[in-house]
């Protein structure tokens, strides 16, 4: 089986199978309780990333007000929520980033942004770098590979430099060397592969940064690509689409399926709209029930909060959350 | 059969174990346990692994290998560098060899 698996051999996907029929009873809801509730603040990036599931890039006009953000605080406030997980588009060319983000940090749960880190290298927008550390944000940083080819091929000419400068500043700043201001950096796979052992990926890209460029961080995060999106126009174009939604079929791991990051968390989208997960917001595939984020907020102020678990919407790209080691937006699962 | 090379015939490598499972089976998992982290990374095994398939020219090896290679985030540079190895040796095999023509020249000269 193993030697199947280093070969690539599988069987051919040509009737793709609902996703929804490999979940059993128990993974198809959420935990009772969820721990991350991650609010896409906009799609409007610097950056227009090949691999993109949201297609955010800086025509991008969709943000989230500052009402929707007290909203989501509101939510804070008054569920049981660990971790806000700001993600974007670029979160920093929202407007009221900076607000949010301050307020945020106020309340007693992990507040982490994810980061292009390109963005804290425009003179607009550095400062938010020494707010981050100030305030103890963590940083979920992209960075797809260690090498600048493969990361400008990515993210566009220029991106790798500018990263590696941003990262040595967040170091410098007190970023990634465990003294309690966390730098997470995001791997994901240049093409329509999946990303090999996490475990190897980061031993890798903390040797190579260590002695290229003198940066450390804490842990990395490989992330498969999800078919959506400007990746999946990218594979389209290229004749590649089918083949990599049957790798990912052919993948499949029920190993990952209790681990899926939608059944810990509630997404907000930038008018509200709550989601499983940032995919599905990419997929236009809202929560069944309908909700947004002010039905949670309102009912809580009447003193009748909404029960948090909920039954998740399934569709073909939730393959891709499950397939080798399993993604999310914390790393493998499986 | 337009060509004796088709990609989907990477797909039914294990239909070689129709006729003979047992074979099969213990080449399966010896394969598998070859490519385990050991005193090697599976990291350096995939580029041995990609350098030999360049070497022994197999195409399903090379789509594999490099895809695998990819996933383990190789680098282009390295699987060149590796590629460069195998046809070193490739090359160095046959200028070696040329001793032996040597060998007979001087055996046939009087």
């Amino acid at each position: 089986m193993a030697a199947t698996v280093a070969l690539g051999v599988a069987l051919a996907a040509t009737v793709e199978i609902p996703f929804i029929d490999r979940v059993d009873e128990d993974n198809r809801i959420t935990r009772e309780s969820l721990e991350i509730l991650q609010v896409n603040v906009g799609a409007k990036c610097n950056l227009r990333c090949k691999h993109c599931h949201i297609q955010a890039g800086p025509d991008r006009e969709e943000l989230m007000n500052r009402q929707t953000m007290q909203a989501c605080l509101d939510v804070l406030d008054a569920y049981d929520f660990k971790t806000l997980d700001i993600t974007g588009g670029a979160p920093e060319l929202n407007p009221d980033f900076e607000w949010f983000v301050t307020e945020a940090c106020k309340r007693d749960v992990t507040v982490m942004t994810r980061c292009n880190l390109v963005i804290l290298d425009t003179p607009e927008h550095a400062h938010l770098a020494e707010l981050y550390a100030r305030l103890g944000v963590q940083v979920v940083a992209s960075l797809p590979h260690f090498v600048q080819k493969n990361t400008d091929n990515q993210r566009g000419d220029g991106t790798f430099d500018a990263s590696i400068r941003v990262l040595q500043w967040l170091n410098a700043l007190g970023y990634g060397k465990g003294s309690g201001l966390e730098l997470n950096l995001v791997y994901n796979p240049g093409g329509p592969f999946l990303p090999g052992s996490q475990d190897q990926l980061e031993a890798e890209y903390r040797r190579r940064l260590q002695a290229g460029f003198d940066i450390v961080f804490d842990h990395l995060f490989a992330i498969t690509n999800n078919p959506l999106g400007r990746f999946a126009a990218a594979l389209s174009a290229k004749g590649k689409l089918q083949d990599y939604r049957d790798k990912l079929v052919t993948s499949f791991n029920p190993g990952t399926l209790p681990n899926m990051m939608c059944r810990n968390q509630l997404s907000v989208g930038w008018d509200g709209r709550c989601y499983d997960c940032d995919f599905n917001q990419a997929a236009e595939l809202p929560c069944g029930d309908g909700r947004t984020i002010f039905d949670y907020r309102d009912a809580a102020q009447a003193c009748k909060p909404l029960d948090l678990k909920r039954s998740i919407e399934f569709d073909g790209h939730c393959y891709a959350c499950c397939a080798g080691s399993g993604s999310s937006c914390g790393g493998a699962t499986g | 059969m337009k060509t004796y090379y088709n990609p989907e015939d990477l797909g039914k490598f294990s239909t070689m174990g129709e006729e003979a499972p047992d074979l099969w089976d213990a080449y399966m998992n010896y394969y598998g346990k070859v490519f385990e982290d050991g005193a090697l990374t599976a990291r350096e095994k995939s580029l041995i692994a990609l350098a030999v398939a360049a070497a022994v020219q197999c195409p399903y090896c090379i789509d594999s290998y490099t895809g695998g290679s990819l996933e383990k985030g190789i680098t282009e540079e390295e699987m060149t560098e590796a590629i460069h190895v195998a046809n070193a040796i490739r090359g160095g095999a046959s200028l070696v060899h040329g001793v032996q023509m040597k060998n007979i020249v001087r055996d046939m000269e009087l």
